[in-house]
């Protein structure tokens, strides 16, 4: 039985033994000088791991008496998870390496946190869900820190070491509570007790403390305070990193309990996801508006388009995971896109991250700069680019649920959002010629990542590469 | 006799004091981490009083990994903090500031 089990988790133990190996390895030979090599090693394994998560399609597998389990839902959560952790490690290197910033330990706390990922979206026990979601945690805090000299990188360090404590805490009490309550950890388990009959009022206030703790781990309002503190202070890549396979992981954890566990009582978490949404839309939309750092911009982004995944989530049905699904393998690919156009902002070799520093940028540079406003365009969800359709498959899955006023809500939510998305725009196109200008080179990687990213969300539109009929697949394992 | 709500009440009150530990204190951040460990703490309690009570080791296999992650994650926190205060000097929570907004 053991070897059946470990059968099921190979890629994850795969990749924990290459981290502590590698970790060994770049200890005793050339530490920093081996960070190059580390960095390439560690992004082709994601991308190996990848295809063979992605390629091995078949019957959902569980392992060590359901704790972990392997279904179409987990492995294309994965696959995302795999590929945009290997895409923003492959973007770092660069501008790492230009900062004289790249440490050995970056690429192995990314493939330990990336492990714990994996973890989080196959977990069907609260134990598994638990122990993944720290894995991946403990992880980020240290790379948030990384730069160890840098006062703003270690104060972002904190707050988000604090804050990402905090909520779990919150969820291991909620945990505890639903595993009193419903007498198992396991989630099939708390299915079946739920359905069963009435909720009991510990399983209820469990259920509540975990969704605040997940609501933390996706920075939705109105939990997000760390999350502009933390992408404006931590190094860009980092932050590159954070906007990406993390919050994939996140939402995948939330769709886990939401379904696998809490799926016989949509009625008692679909408001709550639904007002978390709300609020994060609405937040998103406006506190962004004041903002002239790119990267606290961002921040402010990635919770609006968390709310508008929640509510995917919030609708309860298969579409709005499909949804939900669609809706995130969108946001990653823009969002590393748009990082690599952040990455490459400098002056005299100093990152800039003040949007104005983009005056007239579009004279100096039109191919670079067309490619970053089909990917802001995207990002507002202007038609008919992906982005749009990403939203489009949300406000679907709401009003089809029934929440009509959180899909109106949502598109209203959308238009304001788009103000700051356009103003970049504005100061590229039509902004005044200053003083302020952007040294034009950018290395090939990152110019290979905006122009994919970018083309990504033009020829998209055709049939949205498949991602559609994937998503069904894996929201189909997940709901029924 | 105790019984199961005696501990629940003790691990909520526990919880609670941890929260507030967190939020309400002004003066250093080794409070803030002591807090979380009493927050974990608390849990720990819950997860015990619940396995006795249900007559399931689950709950104490859970409470042996909480212990494990609770003492990395102090570690990390420590080495975190130690990194601030090189910077700044400091590690009043109110000197944890130099980003707003």
């Amino acid at each position: 039985m053991i070897s059946a089990d470990l059968s099921v988790v190979l890629p994850e133990i795969v990749l924990a033994v290459y981290a502590m190996g590698a970790l060994l390895a770049a200890v005793y030979t050339g530490k920093d000088k081996a960070a190059p090599v580390l960095v390439w090693t560690t992004a082709a394994l994601f991308f190996a791991l990848a295809a063979w998560t992605g390629l091995t399609a078949g019957e959902a597998r569980t392992a060590f008496g359901g704790a972990i389990v392997d279904d179409g839902f987990a492995r294309f959560a994965k696959v995302v998870i795999l590929v945009s952790a290997g895409a923003v490690l492959l973007m770092s290197k660069d501008y790492m390496r230009r900062q004289k910033t790249l440490l050995f330990e970056f690429p192995v706390l990314v493939a330990l946190s990336v492990v714990g990922m994996m973890l989080m979206v196959s977990a069907h026990d609260l134990m598994t869900l638990y122990m993944g979601l720290e894995l991946q945690s403990l992880a980020l805090y240290v790379v948030a820190a990384i730069r160890r000299d840098s006062v703003k990188a270690t104060e972002a360090g904190l707050k988000y070491f604090v804050l990402g404590a905090l909520s779990s805490g919150l969820l291991l009490y909620g945990a505890s509570l639903t595993y009193g309550y419903a007498g198992t950890t396991l989630f099939s388990g708390i299915l079946s007790t739920l359905g069963e009959g009435e909720m009991s009022i510990g399983l209820l206030i469990g259920l509540v403390f975990m969704i605040t703790g997940l609501a933390f781990k996706v920075s939705a309002v109105p939990f997000h305070m760390w999350t502009p503190d933390v992408y404006e202070g931590a190094p860009t890549p980092v932050t590159a990193f954070f906007a990406s396979a993390p919050k994939m992981a996140a939402m995948g954890l939330f769709a886990r309990v939401l379904h696998d566990a809490f799926g016989a009582v949509p009625g008692d978490w679909g408001q709550v996801v639904a007002v978390l949404s709300l609020l994060s839309m609405a937040l998103g939309a406006v506190a962004a508006i004041g903002q002239r750092n790119i990267k606290r911009l961002m921040a402010y982004s990635s919770i609006a388009h968390m709310g508008y995944a929640l509510m995917g989530l919030a609708a309860g049905t298969q579409l709005g995971v499909q949804a939900m699904l669609i809706y995130m393998a969108i946001y990653v690919t823009m969002s590393v896109g748009t990082f690599a156009f952040i990455l490459s902002m400098e002056k005299d070799g100093q990152p800039v991250t003040d949007i104005r520093s983009l005056n007239m940028y579009a004279a100096r540079e039109p191919l670079k700069a067309l490619a970053m406003l089909v990917l802001l365009f995207s990002l507002a969800g202007v038609p008919p680019l992906v982005g749009f359709f990403g939203k489009f498959y949300v406000v679907r899955a709401a009003v089809d649920a029934g929440l009509v006023w959180l899909a109106v809500a949502g598109v209203v939510a959308s238009v304001v959002g788009a103000f700051y998305y356009l103003r970049i725009v504005f100061y590229m196109y039509f902004g005044e010629e200053g003083d302020a200008r952007l040294d034009g080179a950018m290395p090939p990687v990152l110019w290979g990542m905006l122009m994919i990213s970018a083309f990504a969300m033009v020829a998209g539109v055709i049939n949205l590469f498949g991602v559609e009929g994937l998503a069904l697949t894996a929201a189909e394992t997940l709901v029924n | 006799m105790i019984g199961l709500e005696h501990y629940l009440t003790v691990a909520a009150a526990l919880f609670v004091i941890a929260i507030f530990g967190i939020f309400v204190n002004r003066k250093n951040v080794i409070v803030i981490l002591m807090s979380i460990e009493l927050m974990l703490l608390s849990v720990n309690i819950n997860l015990v009083a619940f396995s006795a009570h249900l007559g399931d080791l689950v709950g104490q296999v859970f409470t042996m990994f909480v212990l494990t992650v609770a003492a990395a994650e102090a570690a990390i926190g420590l080495a975190i903090l130690v990194c601030f205060f090189r910077n700044r000097g400091s590690i009043a929570v109110d000197d944890v500031n130099v980003m707003k907004g």
